[in-house]
């Protein structure tokens, strides 16, 4: 069996799929699923989740360190227990809360740490306790307009 | 020990048959192709199967290579029923034998030369400057070694069919067949062809089986001659009985007569009736 | 009168299981037989040279357009929000989950799966086929599977080529032709795009294309009558069915897929 000009452009065929795969995997999309391997699950309950979803991103200080692995409904307590996947090499204080925030107005939701000041640091299946749930648009209109109505009220 | 070895001597010297079929049916569904045929080719002959097109003479040699299976009958190739062998068996078999398709059946996509090569690199582990010498042999036997690099569409339909049994020899079968060797050829490339087919099987002693309709150019060239009509044998015999055969389909066939025993009209009403001649005398 | 419009029912319907069950018989037989197209690699690669690099001016051309059209459709329905720095997350998604696959599998099944219908066709209507059944080589393991696994590795790497062709025609008319900022460009598609849910799985479905495509092509041309209407028709049967199959397996594997996102 011979070498033909074929394969040659076979070859290129093969090496340009590739590429562009590479190109899709580096450039455009990111390796951003993080590894079970390095990383470490904690996990948050809160009241409201608002329109939190799994895989939505988990970050503190504007910066993404983790996501959401999984969302539960505790029967027992009637909250919601919010499995976060954290990247190992972010490690956070005992005492950080953790709060359902909105990019913009309408955007994503997403999961905000605070950090606190505790020496300890937060371990694999750790819980976090101070919780603060999703703002849901239609309570907030709802205060609003009750309290516009209390201003009204002649005293 | 040596009577039994003696014993077989005489055997394969006396049993020379290749091919033999007995009692051999075969039908798509309903339709009844071959209705109890009886067929024997010794080895070294050039045996022509004649026939009015659509007789069945094709799924004969289908049967032979074992493409389809009979009905009821066996057909024995080399001794072995072509009809319970199984796949590997086949194909062992079909190794043994070499067919001409009507048109050549070569692949377009290859060269001439890839063509007779085919299955020397299919089957055999020789080297490729063997291969080249055996195909430049084989092309060389049907006159056409000058063409070897040409691709099938570039070739006539009498030189495409000359590739084409260069081809089926490539492995020096024992048996090769034929359908309709001489259709659509000019006068030239029909004597060329006829003669290849007897100078291949004297030289070469192989047995050719030959599916045709043309009588005067195989007549030429056969040994011995079946003719089948309607799924079943009508007359045999060497070319010199069947030319001088009285039988009326024979006579039909061989003189080209246009009416006979075979009819010129489909089946029909009457003329009379058809054109409402017998309606109008009413 | 209407006995026989029923017995045509019955008829047509019969004949369309047989059809079906023979399908799935000679695609089983092709896998088996695949060892060949393996063995001799060299088979596969040369098919994959007629259905593979034959396709890449077609992709490539298609993908670029379909991405520059992308970028400026995106851009004029994203600026109504105001949200233009979105469009390299919307071309990218759009391409790489849907687009990419399903367009490229379109574009296969009509230029390298008529092609293969028609060779096969062909073969079998001028005998060779039968030739090489009589030689002792079996055309399933000789012809059929060759060009089956030569589809199945060609049409991935089409989608993917679709796929970053279109990404780059979307850039093109994104930000060097409206001005869209190049750093939320990419920045965007970066933080939206994730390599095994959107990447993978486009690639995933690709590969199902690939095999749907190339199964129903050569079962086609295998099956034609051998006459030149029966391969004409089922060259046309076969773009027709095989489109329709990447339509349909796409909106099954999508149901799938992406279920429990979003």
């Amino acid at each position: 069996m011979n070498r033909t000009v074929l394969d040659l452009w076979v070859g290129l065929f093969v090496i340009a799929g590739i590429v562009s795969l590479l190109f899709l995997a580096l450039k455009v999309g990111s390796m951003n699923t993080v590894k079970t391997a390095d990383s470490y699950e904690i996990i948050a309950r809160f009241d409201n989740i608002g329109g939190l979803k799994p895989r939505a991103p988990v970050k503190s200080a504007g910066v993404v360190v983790g996501r959401v692995a999984d969302i539960r409904f505790d029967n027992e307590t009637y909250e919601a227990a919010v499995t976060l996947r954290i990247d190992k090499r972010y490690a956070f204080p005992m005492d950080t809360s953790a709060a359902i925030m909105t990019s913009g107005l309408l955007g994503e939701q997403y999961i905000g740490l605070e950090a606190g000041g505790d020496e300890q640091k937060l371990k694999d299946k750790d819980r976090i306790t101070l919780t603060q749930s999703a703002v849901v648009l239609e309570n907030l209109i709802g205060q609003f307009i009750y309290g516009k109505a209390q201003e009204g009220t002649p005293q | 020990m040596s009577g039994f070895g003696h014993c077989l001597r005489v055997k394969s010297l006396q049993d020379d048959t290749l091919v033999e079929i007995t009692d051999a049916t075969f039908g798509y569904g309903v339709r009844q192709v071959l209705k109890g045929i009886n067929l024997t080719a010794r080895r070294g002959q050039v045996v022509a199967i004649m026939g009015s097109s659509g007789c069945g003479k094709t799924t004969l040699l289908r049967l032979i290579g074992g493409q389809v299976r009979a009905g009821q009958g066996t057909v024995r190739v080399a001794g072995e029923s072509v009809g319970e062998l199984d796949r590997a068996g086949l194909y062992r078999l079909r190794r043994k034998m070499g067919m001409l398709f009507q048109f050549g059946a070569l692949f377009t996509d290859i060269s001439v030369f890839d063509n007779v090569a085919f299955q020397l690199r299919e089957h055999t582990d020789l080297p490729e400057d063997a291969i080249r010498d055996l195909v430049l042999m084989k092309l060389h036997a049907v006159g056409l070694r000058g063409a070897a690099d040409l691709m099938p569409s570039e070739l006539s339909g009498g030189m495409a069919r000359r590739v084409a049994l260069a081809r089926a020899i490539a492995l020096d079968p024992m048996l090769v067949m034929y359908d309709e060797p001489f259709a659509g050829l000019d006068p030239i490339s029909l004597g060329v062809t006829g003669n290849l087919i007897r100078r291949l099987t004297d030289t070469l002693g192989l047995t050719s089986l030959v599916v045709t309709h043309d009588v005067q150019e195989s007549l030429k060239i056969v040994d011995y001659v079946y003719f089948v009509s309607e799924g079943v044998i009508v007359a045999e015999g060497t070319a010199d009985e069947i030319r001088a055969s009285t039988l009326p389909y024979v006579h039909q066939f061989v003189h080209g007569e246009a009416d006979g025993p075979m009819p010129f009209h489909y089946p029909a009403p009457t003329y009379a009736e058809d054109l409402g001649l017998e309606a109008q005398g009413a | 009168m209407l006995r026989r419009s029923i017995e045509g029912l019955g008829q047509r319907t019969i004949e369309g299981v047989w059809r079906i069950g023979f399908a799935a018989r000679f695609f089983g037989v092709m896998l088996l037989h695949s060892g060949t197209a393996f063995q001799r690699f060299g088979l596969t690669i040369r098919e994959m040279y007629f259905s593979g690099v034959l396709s890449l001016i077609i992709i490539l051309v298609s993908g670029l357009f379909v991405g520059m059209v992308l970028g400026l459709q995106g851009y004029e329905t994203l600026q109504r929000y105001g949200s233009e720095s979105a469009l390299g997350t919307l071309v990218a998604l759009s391409l790489v989950r849907e687009l990419g696959p399903v367009l490229a599998g379109l574009l296969f099944a009509s230029r390298a799966g008529s092609a293969i219908t028609a060779e096969i066709g062909l073969m079998k209507a001028t005998e060779q086929l039968s030739a090489m059944e009589m030689m002792a080589v079996d055309p399933i393991a000789r012809v059929v599977a060759p060009r089956f696994w030569a589809g199945v590795i060609s049409m991935p790497v089409l989608a993917a080529l679709f796929s970053a062709m279109g990404i780059f025609g979307g850039y093109l008319v994104g930000v060097h032709l409206i001005g869209v900022d190049e750093g939320s460009f990419w920045s965007q598609m970066q933080g939206a795009v994730d390599f095994e849910q959107d990447i993978l799985n486009g690639v995933i479905k690709s590969v199902v294309f690939g095999i749907a495509i190339t199964t129903i092509a050569l079962f086609e041309g295998y099956d034609a009558p051998p006459t030149a209407e029966g391969v004409s028709g089922a060259t046309t049967r076969t773009v027709v069915t095989s489109s329709l199959a990447v339509l349909a397996l796409d909106f099954a594997l999508t149901a799938f897929m992406f279920r429990g996102i979003n």
